[in-house]
Formats: C-alpha cells, sequence, structure tokens
C-alpha cells in the first residue's frame, strides 16, 4: 500500500498545485523524484512531527492541500495535540496517511505499534478515515481526499486482503439468511473474518472507511433481533460507541472484536500478534461462535433489567451453524 | 492589493487610545498598559509595521501576525479593536457565553485573529507552514509575524521550527519573543542565541521603545528568518 501512496502522491503534486507534501523524514527516500520536481511543495522537516503538523496545518490556511505522512505512532499518538489544535481547532484540513499500523512493525516492538490512532482520531472532530484493506484501494482513496477540504486520516498497512473492494459504505461480501448476524469487517481485517465464518449463516459486510460509518447500511443488513460483529484492525471496541448510537433504540447484540488493550511486550511477525490478539481466522472463529451460542439469538442483553441471558433461552439456530 | 497602515494614515491612532480599551476589556481600573509585556510589540506591529487592512481580513496578500503566546490576549484585543476589528463592544463581555472573545483567542470568532492559540508551542510550526503556503503560492511580499513568550519557548516544538525555518530559507518569518523573564529556568546565554546558532538573524530591544522595535522589526535579511526579542517588565 505504501506504493500505492507513494505513486499516487507523487501524480497528485505533478498534477494539482494546491498539493503538498510534508515528511519527516519516514519515506522520504521514496520521494526523492517528487522534491526534485517540486521542491517547493515537498518538505522533508527531519525528525520533527511535531512541526509536520504544524505546518501542515500552516499550509492549509494559505490556501493548500496538505498531505503528512510517518508511522501512525508518529503521526497520530505522537502529535495528538497538534492533530487536535494546529488543524481542528483552526478548522484547518490535512490528509494523514500513515503506515506501520497496528502492528506492522511487530519486529521493532511496541514503540512502533499504533493500535489506538483510530480511538484518537474519534476524540476529535469530523475526520473522515479509511482504513484500505487492499492496495488497489489506496488510489482512489487518495486522490478524493486530496480533493476535499476536509481531515482525512488514511491508515496503511502490510496486511491486505485478497480483492479489492473500492466500493462506498458498507460493502456485502456474503448475503447470509435475511435474520443473520452480520459481520462488519474493517480494511485488512477481512483476510481473516472470509475463513473464520466459513459455514456459519452470518452476513459479511466490508468496509475501508470507517468514519463516517455507514450506520443507514449497517441498518439496512440487519435481522431480527439485531446481531453485530465488528471486526476491527486496530483497538477492540473503537466503533462500539458508533454502532451503540446507530441502534440505540433498537435492540441488538455487539460483538467488538479488535487489538486488545494490551502490550504484549513481545517481537515476532505481524501473524503472531494477529494470533495472539485473536484477530486470525481460528481466533475469531472461536470469539464468533462462542459469542452466538452462549447467548441466544433473541436474547435482549442490552435491556440490563432483563438480566443475563438464560443458557438454552430462545433460538438453538447458533449451535446448528456452528456444525463446520 | 493591501493598503498599508501608513503613518499617515494612523497617526490620528495613539497607543494612548488604547489604555481606556483594555480598562473597558478587564474592568481593572489600576491596570497600566505597562502592566500588559505584549502591548507596546503589538501595537508598533499593527501601527507601523503590519502591512493589513481591517476591512478586508482574508486578503492573500495581507501580512500575518500570529499571536502564538495566548494567553493574556488583553493587549491584542484592545489594538484590534482600536484599529477596527471588530466593534470595541465586544470588549464589555471578555470569555462571556456569547463572546468572541475568551481568554485565548479563536481565529474562527474574531475578524484578524489569524490562529486560535491557547496552548504553547503551536504557533511558530504553524507560522512556519503559512510562510511555506505563501512562497509556494509565490506570494513573496507578505510577511509572517510570529509573537511567542520566553516562558513558552520551554516547549520543545518550537526548537523544531526554529531548525527548520532556517534550513528552509524562510526570509518572510519574523519570530517576537517577548521576554519578561518567565522561563522557570531562564535562557542562560540568551534567547536570541537560540535563534542566531540555528542560522536566523536577531536583535534583542528593549520592549517599551517603540523606535527600537519598530528597527528591529526591519532588520531582516534575505535568505534568513529573523527573530526580535523584546525585553519588558510586566506580568500579562
Amino acid at each position: 500500500m505504501r506504493d500505492e501512496f507513494v505513486a499516487t502522491t507523487t501524480g497528485l503534486l505533478d498534477e494539482d498545485p494546491r498539493t503538498a507534501l510534508v515528511l519527516a523524514d519516514i519515506s522520504a527516500s521514496l520521494f526523492t523524484d517528487a522534491a526534485a520536481r517540486h521542491p517547493e511543495r515537498v518538505h522533508n522537516v527531519g525528525i520533527r512531527e511535531q512541526l509536520m503538523v504544524g505546518v501542515a496545518g500552516g499550509l492549509a490556511l494559505t490556501g493548500l492541500r496538505p498531505i503528512v505522512h510517518s508511522y501512525a505512532t508518529f503521526t497520530v499518538d505522537r502529535v495528538y495535540e497538534q492533530l487536535k489544535l494546529d488543524l481542528d481547532h483552526q478548522d484547518a484540513g490535512a490528509v494523514v496517511v500513515s503506515v506501520g499500523a497496528s502492528y506492522d512493525g511487530s519486529q521493532y516492538g511496541y514503540t512502533h505499534f499504533s493500535p489506538g490512532d483510530v480511538a484518537l482520531l474519534d476524540t476529535l472532530t469530523g475526520w473522515t478515515v479509511h482504513v484500505p484493506g487492499h492496495p488497489g484501494e489506496v488510489p482512489p482513496l487518495l486522490r478524493a481526499a486530496a480533493a476535499r477540504d476536509d481531515r482525512t486520516y488514511v491508515r496503511l498497512s502490510t496486511q491486505r486482503n485478497d480483492v479489492a473492494h473500492p466500493g462506498e459504505g458498507l460493502q456485502v461480501i456474503h448475503r447470509g439468511s435475511a435474520a443473520a448476524p452480520v459481520v462488519v469487517a474493517v480494511g485488512p481485517a477481512l483476510h481473516e473474518v472470509l475463513p473464520a465464518v466459513d459455514g456459519i449463516d452470518v452476513t459479511v459486510a466490508y468496509t475501508h472507511t470507517p468514519r463516517p460509518f455507514d450506520v443507514a447500511g449497517l441498518r439496512a443488513l440487519l435481522g431480527e433481533p439485531a446481531v453485530v460483529v465488528l471486526v476491527e484492525p486496530y483497538l477492540a471496541g473503537t466503533s462500539s460507541r458508533v454502532i451503540a448510537d446507530a441502534l440505540a433504540h433498537v435492540p441488538h447484540r455487539l460483538l467488538a472484536l479488535g487489538v486488545g488493550r494490551i502490550d504484549l511486550h513481545r517481537y515476532g511477525t505481524p501473524g503472531d500478534h494477529t494470533r495472539w490478539h485473536g484477530l486470525d481466522a481460528a481466533g475469531l472463529r472461536r470469539s464468533l461462535t462462542g459469542f452466538l451460542a452462549t447467548a441466544p439469538v433473541n436474547a435482549t442483553v442490552c435491556r440490563p433489567e432483563d438480566g443475563a441471558p438464560a443458557p438454552g433461552r430462545g433460538s438453538t439456530a447458533p449451535r446448528r451453524r456452528r456444525a463446520t | 492589493m493591501v493598503v498599508a497602515m501608513t503613518a499617515t494614515f494612523h497617526d490620528r491612532a495613539d497607543l494612548a487610545q488604547v489604555t481606556p480599551l483594555l480598562r473597558r476589556l478587564t474592568g481593572a481600573e489600576k491596570h497600566e498598559p505597562s502592566a500588559y509585556s505584549t502591548l507596546d510589540v503589538i501595537w508598533v506591529l499593527y501601527d507601523r509595521v503590519l502591512r493589513v487592512d481591517p476591512s478586508r481580513p482574508t486578503d492573500p496578500d495581507r501580512d500575518r501576525f500570529l499571536l502564538s503566546k495566548g494567553h493574556g490576549p488583553h493587549a491584542y484585543y484592545a489594538v484590534l479593536a482600536t484599529k477596527g476589528y471588530f466593534p470595541v463592544s465586544w470588549l464589555d463581555d471578555l470569555a462571556g457565553p456569547r463572546s468572541p472573545l475568551g481568554h485565548h483567542p479563536d481565529r474562527t470568532l474574531v475578524p484578524g485573529v489569524e490562529i486560535a492559540s491557547g496552548s504553547l508551542g503551536h504557533g511558530l510550526g504553524l507560522g512556519v507552514g503559512i510562510a511555506l503556503g505563501l512562497r509556494i503560492q509565490r506570494r513573496f511580499d507578505p510577511r509572517v509575524y510570529v509573537l511567542l513568550g520566553d516562558g513558552e519557548l520551554d516547549e520543545g516544538s518550537n526548537h523544531e521550527a526554529i531548525a527548520y525555518a532556517a534550513v528552509a530559507g524562510l526570509d518572510t518569518l519574523t519570530a517576537v519573543v517577548i521576554d519578561n523573564r518567565t522561563a522557570t529556568h531562564g535562557w542562560p546565554g540568551g534567547i536570541a542565541s537560540r535563534f542566531m546558532i540555528a542560522g536566523w538573524t536577531a536583535a534583542t530591544v528593549d520592549g517599551r521603545d517603540h523606535d527600537s522595535v519598530e528597527q528591529a522589526l526591519r532588520a531582516n535579511e534575505p535568505g534568513r528568518p529573523h527573530a526580535v526579542v523584546a525585553e519588558v517588565e510586566g506580568t500579562h
């Protein structure tokens, strides 16, 4: 995905005089050609991420469209206040593009992880968040973002799906029965979701754009009672608030899966971390079947006065669906 | 096209006009202008230096003044009101529920306010971005002035901006540091040296001497950003 980002951004710099790129050393060597062609609009400020975002805010205040880029943890976690004040509070826009995602840099350790980036941006105002699941989704998302004036975050990853799904909103990848639970996979999480649900009656919906979340699309897919399983490649539960708000007046059950709130103090591969956080196909299947089996489909667990759902009450459908 | 605030046009507006506005703003009869560390510098900027037109606060070719040190913006508001950026009546309800004027300024609420500030250490980075943005758009005339405090310089983000502004040769950028000795650990070796060692030109002046301040503000050189350290007493 980083290759597509570099190629598309280089193209945008060639085509659109409004665009400017601000780097903080990360990926700078990949933009050598672009910097040579557009020395005024490509700025590598050095290892100075606060300045990177401040400069972006200033550029935007003069009417330009800044694109800033670094590792996720350095372009979100480290500069949270710059995003909040130099962009949001100034009513200035920018396209913030990260690499590294939750644990792509697994061998570098936790200092290079950012499972909380999307959750941090959720504390801010009006951000569009793209989490592409395939390199083919990156160019159109970037181009559209460059043409806007809003604040957009593009979270690139080395994790990827087999097929690009460049459509908008919640895209149905697999349609289950009318009453089937809906599994929402965000970005590259889809790769493990598909084998995880094999043989289970669920609808699988995909999005590369969790903000704004396509709540209308989700409502349209839900059966009665509404059962939602979120699978996000960043902090577990990041979108729970959005789903809860969208379904505030609908009895529903929600299982939110994602990266755990724990520093494992481990290296290994990204695949190892996916497994450790239960986001591999086997782990997801375990969580999904457990969720569907232990609470009946028609339980109303979102009504606290009902107390804990009684085992065995209601439909036995989940058990039947667990066959494979 | 910016109409410069020339001396002939604004001689009538004397700093003495600001004093009653400051009192109106704060409701404090005893606060003399000298209580405001930034007042003289901001006055000299708006009265003698900035090429700005209050009737066209978004003119792309205007000079920019960024109050990075957003604390105690009373002098700033009083000067802006004196120059006609907004009605003087706005001064009567500072930080009220419907007031556009708060204890830290908000660019989305006040005409002429270039950045929203208050959290220290954000203005100079934004100023670097604005100066770069103007250069990219081949607007070489407008200058960008960023006002900081000596205590604010403690924030490391300033030093990221100081280093890069010099490397980028941002000669339309001027940092004005109001030095009222509020930095807890001081600046051994002087504030100006922090800029000069990075490649800026710098001048240190009496921040109450209007002619000296003006002269220092105009002492920028091609190819290098410029810093003016204005030494003052005062607590706001």
